[in-house]
């Protein structure tokens, strides 16, 4: 029933508005005006607007930098995550510029150049020279961006380290991540999806003598200031182990191993400590507090960033940066694969 | 000359044709082999596939912003998949999933250049048809029936394809990694494969028809730009569309005869398979060899439509033709060289990706001259702001906008920590699909009177445009502030990370932009359709335009023009050229004596 009233009311809706521009064209006949036709009071009008909207595109990104500027997320913590984030501030800024230089631009010139009945155009094919200028000039500020850019991809890539990084599996299925370490002798022992099954989620094959120190874990735990080398295998399908507040991420494919290596730098409770993150926890602690949830600690976090099926949404999991004598510890509460098998 | 003597064939081809042609119903509207008709059978369904892709956005984005509240919209269109208006998560992702597959392919390739290349091609060289009226007729069929079955697949029992717009295996491949990769994916791959076939026969036609059926006069430098677009366009899609074939043959392969060429190593649901060798890696490699030419075949129509409403409402001549010819040419062949950078985290070689950041930075250089020459057009032009013009100067605030953020993505070292994130979505949304359906937009409202002789309501489009670009703008940019709080996309509630919990505002204001979006293309629609029957009569060159089309009558016919096909004497831009009392120049005018031409 209420179907056929809407179906009814849209009807009579449409109806109405062609009525309405059926008067509105009447009346353009009667005036002798062809209503298609752009008056100069059409040009007046819409070239104000261009205008007024220039100014409020600005206006309202400066506003979102003010109102949103906190939400982002909060310093590096990583050794590489400083060098990213500084060229990233650096493109970020030149990039800032460009807007606030051409949209206003373009905007102005549809507003002052708006058309007049007795309006005359400036015949005006081309200039070499300003075309010149403008392939020149973002040729270099791009071959600066690119060079440095790859200096700063190679880094990241194949960082150069004193210490040897400490070796860590992270093993992505539906929905879950596991995290495997290497052990005392810091090698991962061979392992296959095919020797999954019962206790043995991961599918490590046992009998292979780096295994035998090999533990799993439901929480990544890292010393602060050790290298550490991440191992990414995935069961079923494509996952991404995206680490933000590190600057990490890399795809987890099913059939093949792929790594990323870096150096956590701030632990989980100096972090804590950082004003924007207290601002942070403060703002959503008083939205959750509102809603009746329970309070909330801030935690690093490994998300999925790879479309994974109906439970993407959440795939997560804790890392805890720690001191080395904490970590230490944690690790002495570890059982083995062996043992727990 | 030679162009000249085809001409006159193909003039001769068609007076024969219409001595044994009785047009009915049938050949007229449906099976047509004229490009006029094909255009607009193009657009219609098009638009008709628009209003879809664009309602599912509307869905998705009010679980988006208010995840906790039952909607009793959702049950009425989704059924089982949102008991009691709660949506289920599979269903938002086979939302995504469609809204993706048809915005891109279906709206942004098949209906923008689909209707624009064959509108135009013919009318802007002076030609009386394409080269093959009947490879034309079969293109707009496979794309019919393409999306056809794209839409018989939102019905199907284990619900459509949701793997995303990209159908990455072994997600796509396994029925049993996710509902949607049953029957669904089936359909989304045999819908694609129809609408690769279509995609191919309109463009050898659109090549063709434009290296062979020049009037006389028409060199390569005098083409509109529009048809330089088109032409490039339909070399990107020949080069790149058969790679996405094979990749989806072989996902086909995979998924029903066994075959193990993107699979390897799997247990999906507690079940061993026994595929062993593949590689996931392989199908986004074959994916985006043709997934970023795609973005170009998307936006260079776009941007040819541009070009032309630029300069006609500027009154000026476009801003160094030569300059943007090349440009496009520059852009068509990175696009073949950068589809790396959408895969700078998937494991591929590092070495493979300073490669790919260092081609894709350099398309920066040819976008922005394209930019600064738009700008440069307006500058002291009589500009008259039609709402085709307003879209055209929206397309170059968003194609400057989103272009932007391209520089950040394109940087492999940036792009790893917002990959995938929302800062993403924003970025390819603003510089490709807003982009692009501006364009379409602009496109629709310049050539209105050359598809149905009418013209549309300019208030009814000043409103439209004004509310379009202002919930564009709404919707795309508070995106990139939640991409860089580190929300990663397609994901269906963000409630499971309270660090995420203070962007519930942010998603709120991009959902209620969202819905007002949407709503003011009931306007546009109705414009649209009560133009085409009730709208005034279109004078023969409404804008005042020089290029050919508007030489032809308003009424259509088969052929074009009624008599000889008018000859071309200079570029399409003198617009307010000195020594001339009008402000505007038909290309098929004669040069004046002593006139400099181009």
């Amino acid at each position: 029933m209420t179907g056929l009233l809407m179906v009814i009311v849209l009807f009579l809706a449409v109806f109405a508005a062609a009525q309405i521009m059926r008067i509105y064209e009447l009346s353009a006949k009667v005036r002798q005006e062809r209503e298609y036709e752009v008056t100069d009071k059409d040009n007046n009008t819409q070239g104000r607007l261009m205008l007024l909207f220039g100014i409020g595109l600005i206006v309202s990104f400066f506003w979102m930098m003010a109102e949103w500027g906190e939400i982002m997320l909060p310093r590096p913590s990583s050794l590489h995550g400083v060098e990213i984030d500084r060229l990233w501030d650096i493109s970020m800024w030149m990039i800032i510029v460009m807007f606030i230089l051409i949209q206003p631009i373009l905007f102005y010139f549809a507003y002052k150049y708006r058309g007049r009945k007795d309006g005359q155009a400036t015949y005006y094919e081309h200039n070499n020279r300003l075309e010149f200028i403008w392939t020149f000039v973002p040729a270099v500020v791009l071959a600066v961006l690119i060079i440095y850019g790859l200096t700063t991809w190679a880094n990241v890539m194949n960082p150069k380290n004193d210490e040897e990084p400490m070796v860590v599996e992270l093993y992505a299925q539906q929905f879950k991540w596991t995290v495997r370490y290497s052990g005392e002798d810091n090698t991962l022992g061979f392992a296959n999806v095919r020797l999954v099954g019962g206790a043995n989620t991961v599918g490590v094959d046992t009998t292979h003598a780096n295994s035998a120190d090999d533990f799993l874990a439901t929480e990544i735990h890292l010393p602060v200031g050790r290298p550490v080398l991440f191992k990414f295998r995935a069961q079923d399908v494509i996952h991404s182990a995206y680490m933000p507040h590190f600057r990490a991420q890399m795809n987890c494919v099913p059939g093949m191993e792929t790594h990323f290596q870096f150096t956590p730098t701030v632990t989980t409770a100096e972090i804590r400590q950082d004003p924007n993150v207290q601002g942070k926890v403060s703002r959503i602690n008083a939205l959750r507090q509102a809603k009746g949830l329970e309070l909330y600690e801030y935690d690093y976090l490994l998300l999925c960033n790879k479309i994974c099926g109906s439970a993407h949404y959440n795939m997560q999991m804790n890392i805890v940066v720690e001191t080395q004598a904490e970590y230490d510890a944690w690790v002495k509460e570890q059982k083995t694969i062996a043992e727990t098998l | 000359m030679a162009s000249h003597e085809h001409g006159n064939d193909h003039t001769h081809d068609h007076d024969h044709d219409h001595e044994h042609h009785v047009e009915n119903f049938w050949t007229k509207y449906i099976f047509s082999q004229d490009h006029k008709m094909i255009g607009k059978q193009f657009l219609i369904t098009g638009m008709f596939m628009g209003i879809i892709g664009v309602f599912m956005s509307m869905l998705f984005r009010l679980q988006l912003a208010w995840p906790d509240e039952k909607f009793a919209i959702l049950e009425t269109f989704l059924g089982k998949w949102a008991p009691e208006g709660q949506m289920d998560p599979n269903m938002y992702l086979a939302l995504v999933t469609i809204h993706g597959t048809i915005m891109v392919f279906f709206v942004l390739t098949a209906g923008l250049s689909g209707t624009f290349s064959n509108l135009l091609i013919p009318l802007q060289i002076g030609a009386r048809d394409m080269a093959s009226g009947f490879l034309n007729m079969l293109s707009y069929w496979f794309f019919a029936a393409s999306s056809v079955v794209m839409l018989v697949s939102l019905f199907v029992e284990t619900g459509p394809a949701s793997g995303g717009w990209t159908v990455y295996p072994p997600l796509s491949a396994l029925p049993q990694a996710m509902p949607g990769s049953g029957a669904g994916m089936t359909l989304w791959l045999i819908s694609m494969t129809l609408f690769i076939a279509g995609s191919l026969l309109g463009s050898l036609n659109y090549i063709v028809t434009i290296i062979n059926l020049r009037t006389k006069g028409m060199a390569m430098t005098r083409l509109p730009l529009t048809i330089w677009a088109f032409l490039v366009t339909a070399i990107l899609g020949v080069l790149s569309f058969p790679v996405l074939l094979s990749a989806a043959l072989l996902l086909m392969f995979d998924r029903m005869l066994g075959t193990s060429f993107y699979l390897s190593d799997i247990m999906v649901a507690g079940e061993l398979l026994h595929n062993e060798g593949g590689s996931p890696v392989l199908y986004e490699h074959l994916f985006w060899f043709l997934g970023h030419p795609e973005v170009y075949i998307i936006l260079l129509p776009a941007l040819g439509i541009t070009s032309e409403v630029i300069a006609t409402n500027s009154r000026k001549p476009i801003f160094g033709y030569r300059a943007m010819i090349g440009s496009i040419l520059a852009i068509a062949f990175l696009s073949f060289i950068v589809w790396g950078h959408h895969m700078f985290i998937t494991g591929m070689n590092p070495f493979l990706g300073s490669v790919f950041t260092f081609t894709t930075l350099l398309i920066a250089i040819p976008s922005a001259v394209k930019a600064f020459n738009y700008i440069t057009t307006l500058w002291k032009g009589n500009i008259q702001l039609t709402p085709a013009m307003l879209f055209s100067i929206g397309l170059v605030s968003t194609f400057v906008a989103g272009g932007l953020t391209g520089i950040i993505l394109g940087d492999s070292a940036l792009d790893i920590n917002v990959h995938d994130t929302y800062f993403v979505v924003a970025h390819f949304h603003i510089v490709m699909g807003l982009s692009a359906i501006f364009g379409m937009f602009a496109g629709v409202y310049h050539w209105f009177p050359k598809m149905y002789r009418r013209m549309m309501n300019k208030g009814l489009g000043y409103i439209h445009f004004w509310l379009t670009f202002i919930s564009a703008y709404g919707v795309f940019f508070p995106m990139h502030f939640t991409g860089l709080a580190g929300l990663p996309r397609r994901y269906y509630s963000n409630a499971e990370f309270p660090i995420f919990d203070e962007l519930q505002d942010i998603n709120v204001i991009i959902s209620m932009f969202a819905i007002l979006g949407g709503i003011a293309q009931l306007i546009f629609i109705f414009n649209f359709f009560y133009s085409m029957w009730r709208g005034p009569k279109a004078p023969q060159n409404p804008w005042r335009s020089n290029t050919l089309e508007w030489t032809a009558p308003v009424e259509h016919m088969h052929g074009n023009w009624p008599g000889e096909i008018p000859s071309v004497y200079r570029w399409p831009y003198d617009y307010s050229k000195p020594g001339h009392d009008e402000d505007f120049v038909p290309q098929n005018t004669p040069l004046k004596e002593g006139e400099v031409g181009h």
